[in-house]
């Protein structure tokens, strides 16, 4: 070894850590394009809420009673567009989240100059982006199934969608934080599966025993359901379903900051 | 500024009823290279995750680059690179993809095109990370330690899995980091890496410090008795080769067809193991008399049988 491949000065240090704006993007973007690559992903988000979407609107398959007057894609797309943020924000980021500390990704990045809060931060800021992706295809394909939305309520909804993404962001974040992988992956699916049958996704609470209808009204699929129906169907802005997440969120938020663990 | 750049007194660290770490006192000065040997379970990672700050200690204290690792962990970590064991990236992420993230950590980071080149990745940018194979992940988890121009990097068996090539290649970039002033902290199984590159040598067993110092000064410190290697068919019994050399010596097989006697070497023992082996009908070949090597001496040190 006579000559180095490396000139002297190649690795003379110069530390320091990155603009903050440009780590977040960084960060929000691999994680954007993880999940946009991830097959299993992709059916959750996508094309589960999609197959749901075209099979309720078009087919008679639920209780004329649910939607009295209203054209069946009024009633179940603002329900769609709930199971969407349930599936990526809190499914899929729980789901990924539980493998991630398994690869070690998460030691490795916080052994860089990347600050605590901002793998959280670019993790959520990552679900909103797919989120936006969702609400924009599932929207397109209900507005060609002749969906139209209260054009009053359309800011509602977005805030609703804003603040439901941040609630399941945060539950995701706690549940894929705390346990091992196979039982993040378990448990995020029976809780996807639980909350759409029987948390207020497909069912209303309205259509339900009175004392199961207030456990549904308080809970977060619930809450974003009932708010995203106020808000495109009536053209309301539901402060009670806005609270309710508020509150789950701030509670996952809390608990998560204890017990996510890097590895 | 004239801080060390790794400074350990009595560090203590237990896990349950297991004491991991015992008492473990180190010094390593800037700029220079520390190996850190040890049998499996000796302490060694536990010591360098507290360094990184991923663990905080029971007892004793951690300076690192002056600062508290536990306490001080935002202002050190931009000045510090980590390879963790086994490296760590999502399952999905492409190489390229992966090194660019940490690069966005730095501020004036090394170009991370060159980087995969030179650490022969060029072909593999667009691998998912679960797709590299052993050796590839292990240097993608080097580049992403190296990319923000670290004053001080931590270094977690980073040639392991890699093919003797690869090694090669690590082993000459560590020599050039040393040459522009990074201080390099690694563990390793390997003697040979810790001997050729490591200024200082810390050898670690049951959480504690049992012996240190440079290549040189170990082996000639526990060099009263020097050795005699060779190589033959494997198989020899060496109970006789031991019984035809006068009390005290010691033979053995260390590895298939790689022997040792230990003892005074003299001319007579010399004579001693070739008539032996022509009595065997073998031709000792390669053979050597020296000083032990380092792992003699970590042996000696850190005892023959397998750990259970």
């Amino acid at each position: 070894m006579t000559t180095s491949r490396f000139a002297p000065g190649t690795f003379t240090p110069a530390p320091g850590r990155g603009r903050l704006g440009h780590m977040l993007a960084a960060h929000a973007r691999v994680e954007t394009a993880l999940t946009l690559r991830h097959g299993e992903q992709i059916l959750l988000t996508l094309l589960i809420p999609l197959a749901l979407l075209l099979g309720l609107s078009l087919l008679d398959v639920l209780p004329a009673g649910e939607f009295a007057d209203m054209d069946r894609v009024d009633w179940i797309t603002p329900r769609i567009l709930a199971l969407a943020v349930l599936s990526s924000a809190f499914t899929g980021q729980a789901i990924a989240l539980g493998f991630d500390r398994r690869y070690g990704v998460l030691k490795r990045l916080a052994a860089t100059a990347l600050p605590r809060w901002l793998l959280v931060a670019g993790r959520l800021v990552a679900a909103l982006v797919v989120v936006t992706l969702q609400v924009l295809i599932l929207g397109g394909v209900a507005a060609l199934l002749g969906w139209s939305p209260s054009a009053a309520g359309i800011a509602f909804a977005v805030a609703a969608l804003v603040l439901g993404t941040l609630c399941f962001g945060a539950l995701g974040v706690l549940l894929g934080g705390a346990l091992k992988a196979e039982a993040v992956l378990a448990l995020a699916n029976i809780v996807w599966f639980v909350l759409l049958l029987a948390g207020g996704i497909l069912m209303v609470p309205s259509a339900l025993p009175e004392a199961y209808a207030t456990v549904v009204g308080i809970l977060p699929s619930g809450a974003l359901a009932e708010g995203l129906h106020a808000a495109l169907v009536d053209g309301t802005f539901s402060a009670g379903s806005c609270a309710v997440l508020a509150v789950w969120a701030a509670l996952a938020a809390a608990i998560a900051t204890r017990t996510t663990k890097l590895t | 500024m004239n801080a060390a750049a790794v400074e350990i007194t009595g560090l203590v660290k237990r896990f349950g009823s297991v004491t991991a770490v015992d008492g473990l006192d180190l010094k390593m000065p800037k700029g220079e290279i520390l190996a850190l040997l040890g049998p499996n379970g000796a302490g060694k990672t536990t010591t360098v995750e507290i360094c990184e700050g991923f663990r905080t200690p029971d007892a004793g204290t951690v300076r690192v680059l002056g600062l508290d690792p536990a306490r001080d962990g935002a202002t050190l970590r931009p000045r510090v690179g980590v390879m963790p064991q086994g490296g760590g990236a999502y399952p999905g992420v492409h190489a390229e993809e992966m090194l660019r993230l940490v690069a966005a950590c730095a501020a004036e980071p090394l170009d991370p095109a060159w980087l995969l080149d030179v650490l022969g990745l060029g072909s593999a940018r667009r691998t998912p990370f679960k797709r590299l194979s052993g050796g590839q992940q292990q240097r993608l988890s080097l580049a992403c330690a190296l990319i923000g121009r670290p004053e001080l990097v931590f270094l977690d068996e980073p040639t392991a899995g890699m093919d003797p090539q690869a090694r090669r290649l690590v082993w000459e970039l560590l020599a050039a980091l040393r040459t522009d002033g990074v201080s390099v902290l690694l563990t390793t199984h390997l003697m040979e890496e810790a001997e050729s590159l490591a200024d200082d040598v810390v050898i670690v067993d049951d959480g504690t410090v049992i012996a240190q110092g440079s290549p040189s000064a170990l082996t000639a410190e526990h060099a009263e008795d020097a050795q005699l290697r060779f190589r033959a068919r494997p198989g020899l019994d060496t109970r006789l080769l031991a019984a035809a050399l006068p009390e005290g010596y010691v033979a053995g097989e260390s590895s298939p067809g790689s022997y040792r006697v230990i003892g005074h070497v003299d001319p007579q023992v010399v004579s001693t193991v070739t008539s032996w082996c022509a009595q065997q009908g073998v031709l000792a070949e390669e053979l050597h008399v020296g000083r032990r090597d380092l792992e003699e001496v970590f042996l000696e040190l850190t005892g023959r049988e397998l750990r259970t």
